[in-house]
């Protein structure tokens, strides 16, 4: 009984812990990274034995209170649930040593406020991938919505008019996924999620779930950022403070992602979602790999390194919700595969950006000159983030876009085979021009923007930002060489047989 | 055919993988860090050839690295046709080493230890090329080759440099990841594996010939190390790196790993006699003949040493992939030995090329009269070098070149003997005359140049080295030839 308990500390522990940092770290700073530090280990280490014991046991359900579904709150620990609690884990731990350093120089006297709405933040992204009730997924998605409003609101310059765009869209996204959800439990008179699958089988052809499922999709549309939704992504995720963008870029959309993956496979069946209207099918890939070019081409107009990312992050959307809706093992795998190195290469990206602006103040392409030579460490771990990015191999970006264009070949849909192979061309082109400043001008040699004055105190970044840099830059190496056991042992298991 | 699993190709390949780590460290003593630069070279070289005996008698080592995709893992396995290639690029890397240091110091370059660096980085990429057990892995190192050699292109920092290395990667990447790897994946679709073997893997996949041709295509295009035009640009625009990288990089492991991913796609997966079925060698061949004769052709126009060299190389590339299209027994041949006859002989050029920018500062053919007088040495090397690139005899070239003849021949398409035989006029009419303006052209001002002498020891022996090995190849071609024979008919 003790074991099966386990997912539910893993989200205990940062939700509890949020009081105490919030209590305590108003008293003395020092409580923070502890508390902060100590929570997440645990999770971590948690979320490891949860999907240790799914890969021997296999999936299980745990119903809270000992209330039975579809009454009461059901979760569902499965592969799939099991591999995204313990990415989140590990790249919340990862991302919030580095976030303590950045946040002791951005919100002195504030941290506390700060790592209060990060910790819940966290804990409702494990409540999210967890959760089997549709209803209780909207209110989970909620909490991290609000959290995020709140923690993009203490960045600096715009942010606070950043995140009340978000806040709008947000919202609206939210609405469309409630009224989704209403209608479902208007057909079914049930929220909890394989209850629903039962219950609708009959219903296939009635016009109210198509405008349920339609709904569902363009609310978590809006969440990720699927491309014609993104509106509020790039503001929001560039003018962040720099600590919460290193953890909300790498694991918000991809979380989302994972929602739609489970609400297709779980709630709506691939039956229905993928085989009931292969025009819908195609059409969404097909969207997919526009979306994919526009936010590559919208990234090539970004003067500055932190917003190039955010566009990258919106095409990598594309990449996973064309590959789920490819309808085939090779397109799911390759986009559960993507979830896992996306998160982490965006992770590796994101805290190469926090450790420049914390020595630069910035990330225009002005100040990267020669920048290959002040912070050679964290350039270093930045191209194996880029080469990622561009896929690469052996880094991880490039096994999952492997399965994704394959994918693609067998499904027969050469339009998003060619976005793919654009859009790593046009990442070659994004990241080449950020090492050709870095490595092959010499510091303000070419327009002479005068940075001369700090030019001889910058150095190395501080240890603090370093480590988790350098650890995910191995990791990306590792997870690219190890991906055949995680798409064996894992990934293929948390795909329905059916495929 | 014996299979043991062996540590070996890994450790060839690793040795200079590992080695960058004490360069880079020894950055602050440059006498530290050629030596490490030369012990590893060395002791690359002994790994590759301790391999040879075994090859010879028709053994394989193999070693699987990781498995990554379902019947795809990353993999080595060092026959043949790798074995000649690793062998010519392993021996070749170390008077390479020498020259450099040479070189470098005559000059007194800048970045010197990232120059090492990225030197050890690309050879190591290159004998993983050359030792891949199926595409994947070579499609592997094919990239860590490209991106590995960018620091080199763009080595002198200045615009054109920048602009250069702008123009090398968007060639190379752009091809590779834009044809080579979506080809891949298609293969790899139709025949579920992407292993070599003797014969193809794409027998029987039931493709059509359309599309067959169209993944030949996409392969030939899509690894432009290779030079075929149009994708040949990045070759001349390169050639603004040091002269070391020209002759080894450009003259040697880059381009060749082009060829060598080509010849392989050729041999082992898609295999001759399917090509031969539906009649795709005429893809090839045509390709080749044009790039091979433009591009014979614009060496003529060019001023420039070393721009003249490349447009050479790129003729010289087509002749290898010239020989794998005609399918016949003596033009694969030809194809496969002609990577090592022209090694030889196009690094002895590039070698000549920069010893004598290094004791004249000279670049251009127009102002080089009368300096074979005084670089007597250099000239005679440059002369045996360009002989062998023509095909004459009693020089390597003269083997692979008439290897290429006799299967034009047989397999009877007199039309690319015409091609073998003008290039072959053109070779002459381009490089000859340097040797003659060299020798015998009165020089403008006399006085002026009365302080040129031979380039310092450290270049004039690794050329001596190899323009010797040009010559040697005539008379001991058999290692060679065997090898190539191995490749085609285990």
């Amino acid at each position: 009984m003790t074991t099966s308990n386990l997912h539910l500390y893993v989200l205990a522990a940062p939700l509890l812990t949020a009081f105490f940092v919030n209590l305590l770290g108003r008293k003395s700073r020092s409580w923070i990274a502890p508390l902060a530090l100590g929570s997440l280990a645990f999770s971590t280490v948690g979320s490891v034995l949860v999907l240790l014991r799914v890969l021997t046991h296999g999936a299980y359900s745990y119903t809270v209170g000992n209330w039975n579904p579809p009454f009461g709150i059901e979760l569902l620990v499965d592969h799939l649930s099991a591999l995204m609690l313990l990415l989140i884990s590990a790249v919340a731990l990862i991302a919030t040593v580095s976030a303590l350093k950045s946040a002791e120089r951005e919100h002195p006297g504030r941290e506390h406020l700060f790592f209060t709405l990060y910790l819940i933040l966290i804990a409702g992204l494990y409540g999210l991938v967890l959760t089997a009730d549709a209803f209780n997924l909207y209110v989970l998605l909620e909490i991290t919505s609000i959290t995020s409003y709140g923690l993009i609101a203490m960045g600096k310059e715009r942010a606070p008019l950043a995140s009340f765009n978000y806040i709008i869209m947000g919202s609206i996204g939210a609405c469309f996924y409630l009224l989704g959800v209403g209608y479902l439990y208007i057909l079914t008179g049930s929220l909890n999620m394989a209850d629903i699958a039962i219950l609708l089988q009959g219903l296939y052809g009635t016009a109210a779930l198509a405008t349920a499922f339609a709904f569902v999709l363009v609310g978590l549309g809006v969440k990720m950022a699927f491309f014609p939704l993104h509106g509020w992504l790039p503001n929001a995720y560039s003018l962040a403070p720099t600590g919460a963008g290193t953890m909300i870029a790498p694991l918000m959309t991809k979380v989302t992602v994972y929602l739609m993956i489970r609400v297709i496979l779980t709630v709506f069946t691939p039956d229905y979602a993928f085989f009931h209207s292969p025009l819908v099918q195609s059409g969404i890939v097909w969207v997919a790999a526009g979306s994919i070019l526009c936010a590559s081409a919208l990234a090539l107009g970004q003067r500055d390194l932190r917003r190039m990312l955010t566009y990258i992050l919106i095409a990598e959307v594309g990449y996973m919700v064309g590959g789920v809706w490819l309808a085939n093992a090779n397109g799911l795998t390759g986009a559960i595969l993507h979830i896992v190195n996306d998160s982490l290469m965006t992770l590796c990206l994101f805290l190469a950006v926090a450790a420049i602006s914390y020595r630069m103040g910035g990330t225009g392409f002005d100040r990267l000159q020669g920048i290959y030579r002040k912070m050679p460490v964290t350039m270093a771990a930045f191209t194996v983030g880029a080469f990622s990015m561009i896929g690469v191999p052996p880094t991880a970006g490039f096994f999952s876009k492997w399965y994704l264009i394959l994918g693609g070949i067998d499904a027969g849909h050469w339009g998003f085979v060619a976005a793919l192979v654009i859009s790593s061309l046009v990442n070659a082109v994004l990241f080449f021009r950020i090492i050709e400043i870095g490595f092959f001008f010499a510091p303000g040699d070419a327009h002479g923007h005068g940075h001369e004055a700090h030019h001889e105190e910058i150095k190395e970044a501080p240890l603090q930002m370093l480590q988790p840099l350098i650890f995910t830059a191995i990791a990306l190496i590792v997870v690219g060489l190890s991906s055949g056991p995680l798409v064996d042992k894992v990934i293929r298991l948390a795909i329905p047989g059916s495929f | 055919m014996a299979y043991a699993s062996s540590i070996w190709p890994l450790a060839a390949i690793g040795i200079s993988l590992l080695g960058t780590i004490p360069i880079m460290l020894s950055g602050r003593s440059p006498n530290l860090r050629e030596s490490w630069t030369l012990l590893i070279a060395i002791g690359k070289f002994l790994l590759v050839a301790s391999m040879l005996p075994a090859v010879l008698d028709g053994a394989s080592y193999n070693f699987v690295i990781a498995e990554v995709f379902p019947g795809v893992p990353i993999a080595l396995r060092v026959d043949a046709m790798g074995m000649l290639f690793a062998l010519v690029a392993s021996f070749l890397w170390i008077w390479t080493s020498v020259y450099s240091i040479g070189y470098m110091r005559a000059l007194e370059e800048h970045g010197q230890t990232r120059y090492y660096a990225s030197f050890a980085l690309a050879i190591s990429a290159t004998i993983g090329v050359a030792f891949s057990a199926n595409l994947f892995t070579l499609y592997l190192f094919y990239e860590v080759l490209s991106l590995s050699t960018y620091p080199l292109v763009a080595h002198e920092q200045n615009a054109e440099a920048r602009y250069s290395g702008r123009k090398y990667l968007t060639y190379i990447l752009g091809t590779s990841i834009g044809l080579a790897l979506p080809a891949m994946l298609i293969t790899y679709s139709l025949a579920g594996t992407l292993d070599f073997q003797v014969g193809g893997v794409l027998t029987g996949s039931g493709a059509s010939p359309q599309l067959l041709a169209l993944l030949l295509i996409m392969f030939l295009f899509g690894f432009a190390k290779a030079g075929l035009m149009p994708f040949h640009g990045w070759l001349p625009a390169a050639m603004v790196a040091p002269t070391p990288v020209s002759s080894f990089l450009h003259g040697v492991a880059v381009v060749k790993v082009g060829v060598f991913s080509i010849l392989r796609v050729i041999f082992h997966i898609f295999g001759p006699n399917l090509l031969l079925e539906i009649n795709l060698g005429a893809i090839i061949t045509t390709i080749a003949s044009v790039t091979l004769l433009v591009a014979s052709l614009v060496a003529l126009t060019q001023d420039s040493l070393k721009r003249r060299l490349a447009y050479s190389t790129i003729g010289q590339l087509s002749y290898m992939i010239l020989g794998a299209g005609m399918l016949s027994a003596a033009g694969m041949t030809g194809g496969i030995l002609h990577i090592a006859m022209h090694a030889f002989g196009k690094i002895t050029l590039f070698f000549c090329a920069g010893a004598i920018y290094v004791a004249a500062g000279k670049k251009y053919i127009s102002q080089m009269d009368g300096l074979g007088r005084r670089m007597p040495l250099t000239y005679m090397a440059f002369l045996l070098g360009s002989l062998s690139i023509i095909g004459m005899p009693p020089l390597g070239g003269f083997i692979s070149k008439w290897n290429l003849v006799i299967g034009a021949v047989n397999s009877d398409q007199l039309i690319l003997l015409l091609v073998l035989l003008v290039s072959s006029l053109l070779n002459a009419a381009y490089f000859l005359p340097i040797v003659y303006r060299g020798f015998f052209a009165k020089a403008a001002e006399e006085t002026t140049e009365s302080g040129i002498k031979e380039a310092p020891l450290f270049c004039l022996i690794p050329l001596g080295v190899t323009a010797c090995g040009s010559l040697a190849l005539f008379f001991y071609p058999d290692i060679f030839l065997r090898l190539a024979q191995l490749a085609l008919f285990p």
